[in-house]
C-alpha cells in the first residue's frame, strides 16, 4: 500500500482520509497508522502545496546557483552543504555530479537580494571555489503540474 | 429516381447511444460519464515515436498485415503476458482498431444463413457487423445474477446446428465483467464439443483489477479456433491512432487480410511506428494508468454503498453498472431524467442491448474530482425520487 499511498498524497497531500482508504482498498485506520509510520520514518517529510507565484502580486526571484567546492577531509560535501542549507532563504541544495558540486536553489524578494546573498554570503565559505547564478525567467511546469494552460477534456461527450 | 440505398443497411437499427449522444451534446456544461475512452493522453514517448516517424518520412503503405516489427512485438507482447505462441507471418494482421478486426473477422468466417452468438450487454457493433457478414445474430442476455458472465448453460442453450461464432467480449463494455479461467474452462468445452469458432474481443485485457486477464486461446484446444481481437486503444489510451490487430490460425488470418487489404490497404504508417514502441516500453504507463483506474473503480463501488444502489462489483474495463430498477423506470427515462435535472449524463444500458435494461452505464475514465462531484448530484437525484415514492 505504501507506494500507492504515496503516489496518491505526493499529487494531493489534502485528500480526505475516508476518501483515501475507499480508493486505496483498505480500512481508514490503516492509512492513518500508515501516514503515521512514514512521518515518524522521515519518508514523509512535509505537506506543502504547490503555488504559482507569477499569478500572485507576491514578487518572487528565483535562482539555480551552481557551486563548487573543495570537499573536506573525513565529511567530503556534507559540512559544506549542511553551512549553505542553515540559509532560510535557500530553498534546496543537491549534491550534483558532472561539471560543479551542489546546486543550490535560492528564493528571495529582489534580484538584489538574490545576488547580495551570493556574493557576501555564498562566495565568501571558505571551501567554495566558484559560482555561477541563473534567474528563472518563468515557471512553465514544477513538481509535474503544467502552470502554463489548464487542459479541456476535448473527448465527445458520448462515445461506445 | 431509383431507391439509392442498401434494404440491409437501412433496416439496421441506428447504435442506441447515437440518440442519447444527441441530447447530451445538446447541454454544454453537462458532466459526462458517458466516454468508452481512457481519459489519460498518449505516453510522450508512444507519441514522440509517432511524430519521429513523420519526420524520417515515414509515410508510405506499410505491408497489408502491417509492420514486420509491429507484428513481431505483438507476438512477443502476447507470449509474455498470455503464454500464447503466434507467428508473426502468418497469424497477425493489424487493422484500423479493433473494430476493423471485428468486422473483416466476421466477414472472413461467415456464409449466408450462419448464426453468430453475441452474448449482450455489449459492444454496439458486433450484432450490425454481423448482419452486415450475412450472420443471423443470436442474442444471450447475461445476467446480473452471473455478474454479466457468460455461462457454459447458456452458452449450450444458445447453440443450434447453424452456430458458427462465438463472439465473447471479455472484460466487457459496458458491465465491467470479467471472465477468469474457470469460467472460461467451462465454455471452452461446450465450445470445442459443437466444433464452433470463437471471436474474443479482448480490447480491454489490461484493465483487470483482479487475477490478471486470461485469454480463452491460451486454453487447451483453443488457439485453433480463436481469432484474439485485442489493440492500442484502451491499455495505451491510443483511441485516436486507429489501431488494433486481430490474432489466429492463418487460414483466417489470410482471409481477413485479404479483406483489408481491397478495404483498407492497410493500417496508419504513423500509428503503427508509435505501437512498436508502446509494446517495446510501455508497460510502466499501462500500469500506472490501471493503478488510477482501480482507485476510480473503488471510489465509485464505495458511494453506490453509501447511497444503497444496488451495483455488482465488477473487475475489468472502465465501467461500473449499477442497477435503477427500484426507480421504477426505463433505463432511457432515468439516463434523461438525471440529465434533465442533474446534468450528469450516463447511458443507458439499453444501448447496449435489451438485457441493459434497468441499469446505467457509468464510465471512469474521468478525474476523480468528476466523479466526486457526479456522486454528489446521483446521490441526490435519487434521494429526491426515493422521496418522492415515499410521499406518493
Amino acid at each position: 500500500m505504501r507506494e500507492e499511498l504515496l503516489a496518491v498524497i505526493e499529487k494531493n497531500s489534502r485528500i480526505d482520509l475516508k476518501e483515501l482508504a475507499v480508493i486505496l482498498g483498505v480500512e481508514e485506520v490503516d492509512v492513518v497508522n500508515e501516514l503515521e509510520a512514514m512521518e515518524k520514518e522521515g519518508i514523509i517529510c512535509g505537506y506543502h502545496t504547490l503555488i504559482n507565484w507569477e499569478k500572485t502580486s507576491n514578487e518572487k526571484v528565483t535562482a539555480l546557483i551552481e557551486v563548487r567546492v573543495t570537499p573536506q577531509r573525513g565529511q567530503g560535501f556534507d559540512t559544506v552543504a549542511e553551512r549553505i542549507y542553515r540559509y532560510p532563504e535557500v530553498r534546496s541544495v543537491y549534491l550534483i555530479s558532472g561539471g560543479f558540486d551542489l546546486m543550490v536553489i535560492l528564493e528571495g524578494k529582489t534580484l538584489r537580494e538574490v545576488s547580495s546573498f551570493v556574493s557576501d554570503k555564498l562566495a565568501t565559505l571558505d571551501p567554495v571555489l566558484s559560482t555561477a547564478t541563473h534567474f528563472i525567467l518563468k515557471k512553465y511546469k514544477d513538481h509535474g503540474t503544467v502552470f502554463a494552460q489548464k487542459t479541456e477534456d476535448e473527448r465527445e461527450m458520448i462515445t461506445p | 429516381m431509383r431507391n439509392p440505398l442498401s434494404d440491409q443497411v437501412v433496416a439496421l437499427k441506428p447504435s442506441g447511444i447515437r440518440k442519447f449522444f444527441d441530447i447530451v451534446s445538446e447541454m454544454k456544461d453537462a458532466i459526462s460519464l458517458g466516454v468508452g475512452e481512457p481519459d489519460f493522453d498518449t505516453p510522450w514517448h508512444i507519441r514522440d515515436e509517432g511524430i519521429y516517424a513523420l519526420e524520417r518520412g515515414r509515410t508510405f503503405y506499410t505491408s497489408n498485415a502491417g509492420l514486420k516489427e509491429l507484428r513481431q512485438e505483438i507476438c512477443n507482447y502476447l507470449k509474455r503476458k498470455q503464454g500464447i505462441q503466434y507467428e508473426w507471418d502468418k497469424e497477425v494482421v493489424i487493422t484500423v482498431g479493433g473494430s476493423e478486426a471485428i468486422d473483416i473477422g466476421l466477414r472472413a468466417m461467415i456464409n449466408p444463413g450462419d448464426e453468430v452468438i453475441i452474448p449482450q450487454p455489449s459492444y454496439v457493433s458486433y450484432e450490425p457487423c454481423a448482419i452486415l457478414a450475412g450472420a443471423k445474430p443470436v442474442i444471450i442476455n447475461l445476467k446480473a445474477e452471473n455478474e454479466f458472465r457468460l455461462t457454459a448453460q447458456e452458452l449450450e442453450e444458445a447453440i443450434t446446428e447453424k452456430t458458427k461464432v462465438l463472439i465473447l467480449p471479455f472484460p466487457n463494455n459496458p458491465t465491467g465483467a470479467i471472465m477468469e479461467q474457470k469460467d472460461l474452462e467451462a465454455i471452452a468445452e461446450v465450445i470445442i464439443r459443437h466444433d464452433i469458432f470463437v471471436m474474443s474481443d479482448e480490447i480491454y485485457s489490461e484493465l483487470t483489477y483482479k487475477e490478471k486477464h486470461v485469454s480463452i486461446a491460451s486454453l487447451p484446444g483453443m488457439q485453433e479456433r480463436t481469432i484474439l481481437i485485442n489493440g492500442f486503444s484502451k491499455a495505451y489510451a491510443m483511441t485516436g491512432w486507429r489501431l488494433g490487430y486481430a490474432c489466429g490460425p492463418h487460414a483466417i488470418i489470410q482471409q481477413m487480410t485479404k479483406i483489408h487489404q481491397f478495404a483498407i490497404m492497410c493500417a496508419p504508417t504513423t500509428s503503427q511506428y508509435a505501437a512498436v514502441e508502446a509494446l517495446k516500453n510501455g508497460d510502466g504507463d499501462v500500469e500506472e494508468m490501471k493503478i488510477s483506474y482501480n482507485q476510480r473503480r473503488r471510489f465509485l463501488m464505495n458511494a453506490f454503498q453509501e447511497m444503497g444502489l444496488e451495483c455488482f462489483e465488477p473487475f475489468g474495463a472502465f465501467y461500473v453498472f449499477p442497477c435503477i430498477k427500484e426507480f421504477g423506470m426505463t433505463s432511457e427515462e432515468f439516463a434523461n431524467a438525471f440529465l434533465e435535472a442533474e446534468k450528469v449524463a450516463a447511458v443507458p444500458g439499453t444501448a447496449f442491448g435489451d438485457s441493459g435494461e434497468g441499469y446505467l452505464r457509468i464510465s471512469y475514465a474521468y478525474s476523480l474530482d468528476t466523479l466526486r462531484e457526479a456522486m454528489t448530484r446521483l446521490n441526490r437525484f435519487i434521494t429526491g425520487l426515493r422521496n418522492e415514492a415515499k410521499e406518493a
